[in-house]
């Protein structure tokens, strides 16, 4: 079976679609929320490496390094944020992030 | 040999840029007693980008290979959001310094994310919005946990981080959506494919619905608001201030060069999901809002229902409607930041407090804030002839010029709903009992010239409408003619 376009963009679909879940449906560790945003995005690169590829235009694969560099600064930040809240609450549990209803 | 591309076009964001990183060096080298110093700088590295925003012609020029462009429309949004994060960081310093958070990275993170803002506003290529999105966002994440040693400073910029992120996902899978089905990330050439084929590709009407929501997001639209309220409260009160204008801004900006610009051939697609996310964030604007006591969560849903109104201008589709929403913005983000500068100076023996009922009987200790703040609580509301009045009515004649009948009617009934809260603010200053609690400080320089400035500019708008509104014309004409 040759696999084409359409196989990578289902995986990246199922992936994108976990990561979202993974945001959403967690209820125990923030990490877990961090790892979920990584997964998005990867899911993302794979999209856009795909179409690269089919298109042969490397505009895309391009694209995908930018989101790789973006998503390492964005996951230092949001580590950073996830330490000075540990300090500050003494845990990263999301059902204790409720001093702010909403 | 290849050629030097130009980069003249982006001459005020290579200075922004340039002007945070001195700032930057001068912080570390004079440490924590240069804050004060650093603000002003920055506040008027701001301004200057701004004359050098201003200066520039108006025609569509471009750099970086048609990344970025420089229009009318790019001209007049980029000026507000720069006189926006200017006035903010004027009115934030003093607060700042009382409230031992007087480090000088807030200045230069303010302007480091007001860079990012004008790249976004400025983008011509999904990946200089991704880049521009992206510059905006990291700052701002650090600047809602930028009291660190505070529990829920650091549960806003945790929950901003979270939710801010999942909308860049969602954006980023629209954009490869559309970068596969079209075959090109340039908005002009989307344009082409665009107008080329005679029925637009469900990839390309996924993507672009998936672009809608992460940008949804970040203007705080209904349902994709939830973060708004948590992050307003939360964050410090400066920060918030700046939250609610100039990022605010930018992302509507964003959201209609996106919409106008490459999507404006799939309207009729796009109309029906901006229809929608009116009407719930003009509705949830104006009864979320009822039962708070915070004034930064009031704040929160009321700037929800701004948006609903904005989007109800959008709905419409037409150069009135964007011509509207561009007099709205201009209108809110003076509001805005005038009633941030009276939240600002709301304290208790040096303690800030956040409660409504503080506003109690303002009007005997302090009547002239009490008079600025009843001003931009009328204005909000849209009372005639304040300069709210006059962004509702544009918004809302676009619609009717749209046919959007049904649409108007619910937009007026729901600034009905919230004239109530905004109402009820004005009778706490005016005619409750002062209570025990009462605010009893003496306002800075600066916060006083921003609350005179905007206290004017809301009263007297009747009489001088003229640069903003023939501002907004020829900005929304030039949207429209790219």
């Amino acid at each position: 079976m040759e696999i084409g376009l359409g196989h990578y963009l289902t995986v990246a679909a199922i992936l994108f679609t976990i990561g979202v879940f993974g945001i959403f449906l967690n209820r125990k560790n923030v990490i877990t929320i961090l790892m979920s945003i990584e997964l998005m995005l990867l899911a993302v690169n794979i999209n856009l490496v795909a179409f690269s590829a089919y298109l042969h235009d490397l505009v895309g694969q391009v694209f995908a390094m930018f989101i790789l560099t973006v998503a390492a600064a964005e996951s230092a930040i949001g580590l950073a944020i996830l330490v000075v809240y540990f300090r500050n609450r003494g845990s990263i549990a999301v059902e204790d992030i409720n001093m702010m209803k909403g | 040999m290849a050629e030097i591309p130009s980069i003249l076009p982006a001459t005020p964001e290579i200075f922004l840029a340039c002007s945070a990183l001195a700032l930057l060096l001068l912080g570390v080298f004079k440490g924590d007693c240069a804050t004060r110093l650093v603000s002003h700088l920055a506040a008027a590295a701001l301004l200057v980008a701004a004359i050098l925003v201003l200066s520039h012609s108006g025609a569509r020029v471009f750099a970086f290979n048609g990344m970025f462009v420089v229009d009318g429309f790019g001209v007049f949004m980029k000026t507000l959001v720069l006189i926006g994060a200017a006035a903010v960081v004027m009115v934030g310093q003093g607060y700042a310094a009382q409230q031992r958070m007087n480090r000088f990275e807030l200045p230069v993170l303010i302007v480091l994310s007001t860079v990012g803002m004008m790249m976004m506003i400025s983008a011509n290529d999904l990946m200089a919005l991704y880049m521009g999105l992206e510059t905006q966002s990291l700052a701002l994440y650090v600047l809602a946990a930028f009291r660190r040693d505070t529990q829920t400073s650091t549960e806003a910029g945790l929950k901003y981080f979270v939710l801010g992120a999942l909308s860049s996902g969602l954006l980023l899978f629209g954009a490869s959506l559309i970068y596969g089905f079209t075959g090109t990330t340039n908005f002009d050439r989307i344009v082409a494919v665009l107008a080329s084929a005679p029925k637009a590709e469900i990839g390309i009407v996924v993507g672009m619905v998936f672009m809608i929501a992460g940008l949804a997001f970040k203007v705080a639209a209904v349902p994709f608001h939830m973060w708004a309220p948590d992050v307003y409260e939360g964050s410090p009160t400066p920060v918030t201030a700046f939250f609610a204008a100039a990022p605010k801004v930018a992302a509507v900006a964003l959201l209609l060069r996106v919409l106008i610009d490459p999507f404006g051939g799939l309207t009729d697609q796009w109309r029906q999901i901006i229809t929608f996310m009116a009407v719930v964030s003009m509705v949830l604007g104006a009864v979320g809002a009822i039962q708070q006591t915070n004034i930064k969560r009031l704040l929160a849903y009321g700037s929800i229902g701004h948006v609903g109104y904005i989007f109800l201008g959008l709905a419409a589709g037409s150069e009135q409607g964007v011509r509207g929403i561009l007099i709205y913005l201009a209108v809110y983000l003076v509001m805005t930041v005038g009633t941030f500068a009276v939240v600002l100076s709301m304290r208790h023996q040096g303690r800030p407090v956040e409660n409504i009922a503080h506003f109690a009987g303002l009007s005997r200790t302090h009547p002239m804030m009490a008079l600025v703040m009843a001003l931009f609580m009328f204005s909000m509301a849209g009372i005639p002839p304040l300069a709210g009045f006059f962004g509702k009515f544009y918004v809302f004649l676009a619609a009717i010029e749209g046919h959007l009948y049904g649409l108007a009617v619910i937009g007026v009934l729901t600034s009905v709903i919230a004239a109530f809260y905004y109402l009820r603010i004005v009778k706490l200053m005016y005619f409750d009992e002062t209570p025990v609690e009462s605010i009893d400080q003496q306002n800075d320089g600066a916060v006083t010239v921003v609350l005179v400035g905007c206290g004017v500019f809301t009263a007297l708008f009747f009489f001088f409408p003229v640069p903003i509104m023939s501002g907004a014309a020829s900005a929304a004409a030039s949207l429209f003619a790219g």
